[in-house]
């Protein structure tokens, strides 16, 4: 290829689908109703920052995907394929000014392009965007030129500014709630009203840049150290690991206020359910679309047998929680067996099916005396934990902390053990694994099961959050959210599935303007993920290979 | 009594009629070759004695028992193991662990330890990359792995089918001296191939399916000598 070609393949071509990509961002309106939350207070909305990071990410692209060495070719491709992006957000302005556009796209107002052009009219505002998206290429370009150790340092500093900016409400409340001085002062240190400080923008980017130098230049000694420890003491740095954690998990709502604790019991019942699913898919490699079901059959089990509306069963909630349960896998095992022979995109469509049919059902005026209907169930009582009503979301955190911790203990085990061993048999070929003497039928039907099993639990512990239960609680959407959490976390990884349901659950609801964006974030993050990092945020340790040797993980597998 | 027997099978997939009344018979300590072309029947025939298929009509026994009430999970623990065609080694799994899932009927860790010693013996380079990710073997090693992951259940009877097809002249040469050393070792074999000439020179009887039938079946040595074999299946 010569370097003509490369320049318009690499440089003009990519950078125009950088182009599209933003101007998508800034007509759905993205750019617009993220305007109002600034990451740096005054200067960095976050919607621009959306675009510049999109610019600058397509822009790294488009030199690193330029296969020819010479770095002046790359950086060039940098700095159009930049240009090229800014161009079509600059085209846009221009057109979107004198002509409207409106009627075709809603998002094309007045304040997007005043947003755009930081309020200067006239061809001014016109070349700033032009002399941005260079900027933004030049500096990818110098990005792409640099060595490994200050190119990480640079975008790391850089993304930690994105995310402190982006957490802002949540960081906030928790200096505020400590309410020493120390923490009020660090808190107006780093964050105005909206956004960080630049101080404190300066301020957190140096310190990361310390604090990762620092790493740096003792990692080895630290691990090899840490090698060296004898057995025993290595356990019990482990314990102590173990022991902060818990720790840190058990005080953790007390800093949080109301908003953020309920949060975090949503991402904590989709932790749940991603575990569970983890199971199905990520060990059996089956892929269920219509786990939604399960969840639904533990949330009526307890509202029918502890709320007063329709029977009076009179249960509480600790006598309904193990029926619940035992429904949900006894659904599971109902349903794992008409599918037993099917695979792959078969089974995704049948079990899609099945999620469906349970939510009809519960939908229909022929159930209506005994579900209720689309009017639900109401006035379920909160769970009682030794006299002790569960009323706040801080309460429930504890009892979803507690239901985390069984699942998570249950799946290590599973995962170490001779089912888990069929699993992954199965999961990687159905024939050789049953030529191996696997029981195909025994082992999909536990996985269904254990799988269903744990998300009638998480919709046990939903209904009696919520205190009633409605059909439309229950659709499509939770199904695909839990797929698209362990896609995104790492398929089969038990960490994989807190960041999942961290970053996915967790961050919409922090940030109420991606609400209405949900579902196209989702799009667009899965489609990156596919393409950047396949194996997702945090992926499996897929080589205990080197854990084998471990004397210490064997006894565990004999255990 | 043979070890191994099959009577009369028929099998069929769907409509496919794709054995017609197949007999076959395997000694103990016997190489029973099974050769024929493209499409003859040769997997199928594995397939029924496996259990992953069951005959429509027919039967199988081992050891002067009738395998049909068997589960294809059972029949390993019964000792038949299959070298499936085209290797089938979990590829994202590592050496070791598709060794362990070979062990998967056996409880005795002490059993599997030694015999994936005698595995490590019998295959050194599987020793050497026991920790590598299997799919990223060669083609030659991943057949050793899939030969070792059938042994770890120390089977009575073998099933190989076309160890050596796609394999490089030099390995299917190994392919077939590691063939020999198992059955020295004492294990009973039934060998499917393509490669009959090679194959005929490794056993001591052999049968030749065409369409689905049986069509010869003698000592290795005279169907080595037999006209028709020699034009069909050697290329004379
Ligand atoms: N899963 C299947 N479904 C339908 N027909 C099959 C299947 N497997 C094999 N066959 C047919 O059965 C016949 C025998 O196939 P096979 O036993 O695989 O042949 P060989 O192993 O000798 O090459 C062929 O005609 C083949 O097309
Ligand atoms: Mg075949």
């Amino acid at each position: 290829m010569t370097k003509a070609q490369s320049l318009w393949n690499h440089g003009v071509k990519i950078g125009a689908i950088g182009g599209v990509s933003v101007l998508i961002i800034a007509l759905v309106g993205m750019i617009e109703s993220f305007g109002k939350r600034d990451i740096i207070s005054g200067i960095l909305p976050m919607g621009i920052a959306m675009a510049l990071i999109i610019c600058i990410l397509v822009a790294y692209i488009a030199a690193n995907k330029t296969p020819i060495c010479e770095k002046s070719v790359k950086f060039a491709n940098a700095v159009i394929s930049g240009f090229v992006t800014s161009g079509f957000l600059a085209l846009l302005v221009a057109i979107g000014r004198s002509f409207n556009i409106r009627d075709m796209f809603v998002g094309a107002s007045p304040a997007l392009y005043k947003a755009l052009t930081a309020g200067i009219a006239g061809a001014g505002g016109i070349f700033l965007i032009l002399a941005v998206g260079l900027i933004c290429g030049i500096f990818a370009g110098i990005l792409i030129i640099l060595n490994d150790l200050p190119r990480k340092l640079i975008i790391n500093a850089l993304a930690t500014i994105f995310v402190l900016g982006l957490l802002q409400e949540l960081i906030i409340p928790i200096f505020k709630s400590w309410d020493f001085g120390v923490t009020n002062y660090l808190g107006k240190l780093f964050y105005t009203q909206n956004g960080l400080t630049i101080f404190g923008t300066v301020l957190a980017a140096v310190i990361y840049c310390i604090i990762s130098l620092l790493w740096k230049a003792n990692q080895d000694t630290i691990k090899t150290t840490y090698k060296d420890l004898p057995k025993g003491t290595r356990k019990k740095v482990k314990t102590f690991g173990f022991f902060v954690l818990a720790v840190f998990l058990i005080v953790l709502p007390q800093f949080l206020g109301l908003f953020l604790s309920e949060v975090l019991t949503i991402v904590g019942l989709y932790i749940l359910l991603g575990l569970g699913l983890n199971i199905v898919v990520g060990y059996a490699g089956l892929l269920d679309l219509g786990y939604v079901a399960f969840f639904a059959i533990g949330s009526y089990v307890v509202a029918i047998l502890t709320s007063p509306e329709i029977f009076s069963f009179g249960f509480n909630f600790w006598q309904a929680l193990p029926i619940a349960v035992i429904l949900g896998i006894t659904a599971g095992v109902m349903l794992g067996i008409p599918v037993l022979k099917m695979r792959g995109d078969y089974l995704a469509i049948a079990t899609l099916g099945f999620g469906e049919i349970i939510r009809i059902l519960v939908l229909s005026d022929f159930l209506k005396p005994w579900l209720g209907g689309a009017q639900g169930i109401g006035a379920i009582p909160n769970p009682n934990f030794m006299g002790f009503q569960m009323v706040k979301p801080q309460h429930i955190y504890y009892l979803i902390l507690a239901g985390c911790m069984l699942v998570v203990f249950i799946s290590i085990r599973l995962k170490n053990s001779r089912l888990g061993r069929a699993w992954m048999a199965m999961r990687e070929d159905e024939d050789v694994a049953q030529a191996m003497g696997i029981n195909l039928v025994a082992t999909k039907l536990f996985a269904f099961a254990t799988g269903a099993g744990f998300s009638a639990l998480s919709g046990a512990i939903f209904a009696s959050k919520i205190g009633s239960v409605y059909p439309h609680s229950f659709n499509l959407f939770i199904s695909i959210n839990v797929v698209c959490l362990i896609i995104i976390g790492g398929i089969g990884s038990l960490p994989g599935v807190v960041v999942g349901a961290a970053v996915l659950m967790g961050l919409p609801e922090l940030l109420r303007e991606f609400a209405e964006y949900r579902m196209f974030v989702y799009g667009a993050a899965l489609v990156a993920m596919m393409l950047l990092r396949p194996e997702g945020l945090w992926p499996e340790a897929r080589h205990k290979i080197e854990l084998h040797g471990d004397d210490e993980t064997q006894t565990q597998t004999a255990a | 009594m043979a070890m191994l027997e099959l009577k009369n099978v028929h099998a069929h997939y769907g409509k496919i009629h794709a054995l017609k009344n197949v007999s076959i018979k395997v000694n103990k300590g016997e190489i029973v070759t099974l050769i024929g072309g493209n499409g003859a029947g040769k997997s199928t025939t594995l397939k029924t004695i496996s259990g992953t298929l069951k005959p429509s009509s027919g039967q199988v026994f081992l050891n002067g028992e009738d395998l049909a009430k068997y589960p294809a999970h059972e029949i390993v623990k019964k000792g038949i193991v299959q070298v499936p065609e085209g290797r089938r080694i979990f590829g994202q799994l590592t050496v070791m662990e598709n060794l362990d899932l070979g062990a998967f009927t056996s409880k005795d860790k002490k059993k599997d330890a030694q015999t994936i010693e005698k595995i490590f013996e019998l295959f050194p380079r599987l020793a050497e990359r026991c920790r590598q990710v299997a799919g990223t073997l060669s083609g030659g090693e991943q057949q050793m792995l899939a030969m070792g992951r059938a042994l770890m259940t120390n089977p009575k009877i073998l099933l190989l089918d076309e160890p050596s097809m796609g394999l490089a002249p030099v390995l299917v040469d190994n392919v077939f001296k590691t063939i020999k050393i198992l059955h020295a070792e004492g294990t009973t074999i039934l060998l499917v191939e393509q490669n009959a000439r090679m194959a005929l020179k490794t056993a001591s009887r052999g049968y030749v399916i065409q369409t689905g039938k049986v069509i010869f079946e003698d000592d290795a040595k005279k169907l080595l000598e037999n006209e028709m074999v020699k034009k069909a299946y050697m290329g004379d």
